[in-house]
């Protein structure tokens, strides 16, 4: 079975099932919705707070769309199925928090090494370890780039709202499959449990990508080949007789391992890491707001990035020529971007539901002449307005 | 020369020949396992197009992963089973079947073990039981027979063994059988049941690790550890009738269980058709 998502059938039953228009529904809603107008129709998961209802979502429409709901023993079953379901064609996903999220990290780099497409939702809360599980936070940006081992890239995007999060979706999916590559959603307990309107398009709006698969034999037998030139083989999937290997050991274009010659790892990892980095147009997205004469630079994401536009809404107001500055593909960091807008800037706040994380991004690509300050919260509760405000005010 | 070798082997078609020869041990119970299960496979007239064989970490992990001529997945230590779960939902009309160790399966993937049995999804394990971790060097597994002498326990094994065959009996799979490599026809037999019936199906394999196990405990030959299996198996049948303490130290062998219940991915796919039955989403 190969679900795109665009097959006609798929559109017939997507058209019957949501009609366009504005709903009022919870951030992790949205996620499973966005999952299901991207084409995903596997769902591998096990319930924790604050990610549930993106599983329940999904376990209740899944299976009207000809879809698959499992809910596993645990989180390493979860991804592990996915990456299962993925090498038969079906687009899979799995939702978690924080401690399924550190469960999963020794699949999320067999994903990895193995170039399967899968999308890994982070529903972020507060750790570390059990930490506060209710509550939302922003502390897994690092455990996102760096949880598993060895040298890769990731690719992670991170939504600012529920209707941000519909669409985040749809393009973490898109970013998968054209760089078969896995995809992780920083996601937030805030958010995810928000509820505001959500505009659910037509499914003729929604622009659906889907993995390249062999164009012939040749190709076919070569799963971890470079054939165009792009870094990313065509994905012979399970079940066409292709008598496809794949393994999490350094193995060389054909699939077979190698784990004696320096060179067939050194050619394999490096392919993975160029793939990522080469195809930065597929996957890079920021916002920017006022920009263009600022003079204090907010650098933000997430659910922190909307008091942040709040507060430069209201600096503004005031006089205060500070812009906004929002990486909505937070790995890999938009640093090219990010040092432009450093250049011209006097200070740059970067406030985060975290002990300064992102700052660390940042810090990277910005000269010393620049005051640079985290403004920083945990606890739970989310940055308000007020206090970055009161923060663009003290370095004006 | 190794390839004339392996080219007077009537099922070389069911190999990977690129892949050859094998990284096991000369002496490995591994061998006789592929073998057994490519005997199986021809028996049956399976196209080996339809098989998707999924393998853990491990020596065992290594019999049909890459060797075998099908698409072989090799996962991470422990979730064979949880990947094959996945493979089984998207191509449920393929024989999903799991090969690989003991530490595997049943140390770190125990959870997975006993909940696929439970739900009884229809893959087929072949449980390579060698009482040792073989691929690490010789440390102490769930299955060490109590006293043994394994790397990390160098003065003997204080922990009591898991009978892996009677768990997933009991966890719910529809079939369960346990032979030894000195058993190859019912070995054989019993590969080609678990690949015919519908559900969760175990098989487990006594196999030999003469270089991690053997060596260690006074069978450094492989046929050393062949007749201590034969002489200390125990049909089922006779096993029912004797104590716990005449049972110590042997090795109960047959069908454990053999039994229809639900499958879980017939169950999961008629789920779907009832949803969509029920809110008329069926193609006109
Ligand atoms: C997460 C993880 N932990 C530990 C290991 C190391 N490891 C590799 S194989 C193995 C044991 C294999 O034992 P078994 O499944 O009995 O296979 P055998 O080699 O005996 O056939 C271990 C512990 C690993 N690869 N991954
Ligand atoms: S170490 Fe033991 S299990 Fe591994 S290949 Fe050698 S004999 Fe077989």
């Amino acid at each position: 079975m190969i679900i795109r998502g665009d097959e006609p059938e798929q559109v017939r039953l997507i058209k019957k099932l949501y009609r366009p228009g504005n709903y009022f529904m919870q951030g992790n809603e949205a996620v499973a919705y966005g999952a299901i107008f991207a084409g995903c129709r596997f769902y591998a998961g096990y319930p924790i707070t604050p990610s549930s209802e993106i599983a329940e979502t999904m376990a209740r429409e899944l299976p009207k769309l000809g879809g698959y709901y499992l809910q596993m023993e645990d989180e390493i079953g979860s991804i592990a199925a996915m990456i299962g379901a993925s090498w038969t064609g079906l687009k899979a996903m799995t939702a978690t928090a924080g401690p399924g999220f550190s469960l999963m990290q020794e699949n999320i780099g067999y994903a990895i090494m193995t170039e399967t497409p899968v999308v890994i939702v982070d529903v972020q809360r507060s750790g570390p370890s059990t930490g506060q599980a209710t509550k939302g936070a922003q502390g897994d940006f690092f455990q996102a780039r760096w949880g598993t081992h060895g040298d890769h890239s990731i690719v992670a995007v991170s939504p600012t709202s529920g209707q941000d999060a519909f669409w985040e979706m749809i393009r973490a999916f898109n970013i998968a499959e054209k760089l078969r590559t896995p995809v992780v959603v920083l996601f937030d307990g805030i958010l995810a449990h928000t509820r505001e309107l959500v505009r659910i398009p037509d499914i003729e709006e929604v622009e659906i990508a889907y993995r390249k698969l062999p164009e012939n034999e040749a190709e076919a037998r070569l799963p971890f080949g470079d054939p165009h030139g792009d870094g990313v083989p065509p994905m012979p999937l399970f079940g066409h007789g292709y008598f496809t290997h794949v393994t999490g050991s350094t193995h060389k274009e054909n699939g077979l391992r190698d784990v004696y010659t320096p060179e067939v790892h050194d050619r394999l990892v490096r392919r993975l890491q160029r793939k990522i980095e080469q195809n930065r147009k597929v996957y890079e997205k920021y916002e920017e707001h006022f920009t263009d004469d600022a003079e204090i630079l907010v650098v933000s994401w997430g659910v922190t990035a909307r008091p942040a536009l709040g507060a430069v809404l209201r600096a503004r107001e005031e006089g205060i020529k500070a812009g906004l500055f929002v990486p909505k593909t937070v790995h890999p960091f938009p640093g090219e971007r990010m040092r432009e807008l450093g250049k011209r800037v006097r200070a740059i706040l970067v406030p985060e539901m975290n002990l300064g994380q992102m700052i660390i991004e940042v810090e990277r690509y910005i000269n010393d002449d620049v005051l640079l300050k985290g403004v920083n919260k945990i606890g739970g509760v989310p940055l308000t307005v007020e206090e970055i405000l009161r923060e663009i005010r003290g370095v004006a | 020369m190794a390839r004339e070798i392996y080219s007077k082997y009537p099922l070389i078609k069911y190999l990977r020949k690129e892949a050859l020869p094998t990284a096991l041990c000369p002496g490995c119970g591994g061998g006789t396992v592929l073998n057994a299960f490519a005997n199986a496979v021809d028996q049956l007239k399976i196209d080996p197009r339809d098989i998707v064989v999924v393998g853990g970490i491990g020596c065992s992990a290594w019999i049909a992963s890459p060797y075998f001529l099908a698409d072989t997945l090799h996962t991470t230590h422990g979730r064979a089973i949880a990947f094959a779960t996945g493979v089984k939902v998207g191509l449920p009309d393929k024989k999903v079947v799991v090969i690989s160790g003991d530490g595997d399966l049943a140390s770190i993937g125990g959870n997975h073990l006993i909940h696929a049995a439970r739900r009884n999804v229809d893959i087929k394990v072949i449980l390579v039981n060698n009482f040792i971790y073989g691929m690490t060097g010789g440390q102490v597994a769930p299955t060490t027979p109590f006293g043994a002498k394994t790397t990390t326990t160098p003065y003997r094994n204080i922990e009591n063994s898991l009978n892996i065959s009677e768990t997933v009996a009991a966890a719910g799979a529809s079939y369960v059988a346990r032979w030894t490599t000195a058993h190859v026809y019912q070995l054989i037999e019993s590969i080609k049941k678990a690949l015919t019936i519908k559900g969760f199906s175990l098989v487990e394999v006594i196999s030999q690790c003469p270089v991690q196990f053997g060596r260690r405990n006074q069978m450094k030959e492989p046929a050393e550890m062949l007749r201590w299996f034969l002489k200390n198996s125990v049909p089922v049948s006779k096993a029912k009738n004797m104590s716990e303490e005449e049972l110590r130290d042997k090795f109960v062998i047959g069908e454990f269980v053999n039994r229809e219940r639900p499958e879980f991915v017939t169950e999961l796919n008629k789920l779907v058709d009832e949803v969509q039955e029920h809110f008329g989403l069926k193609g006109e």
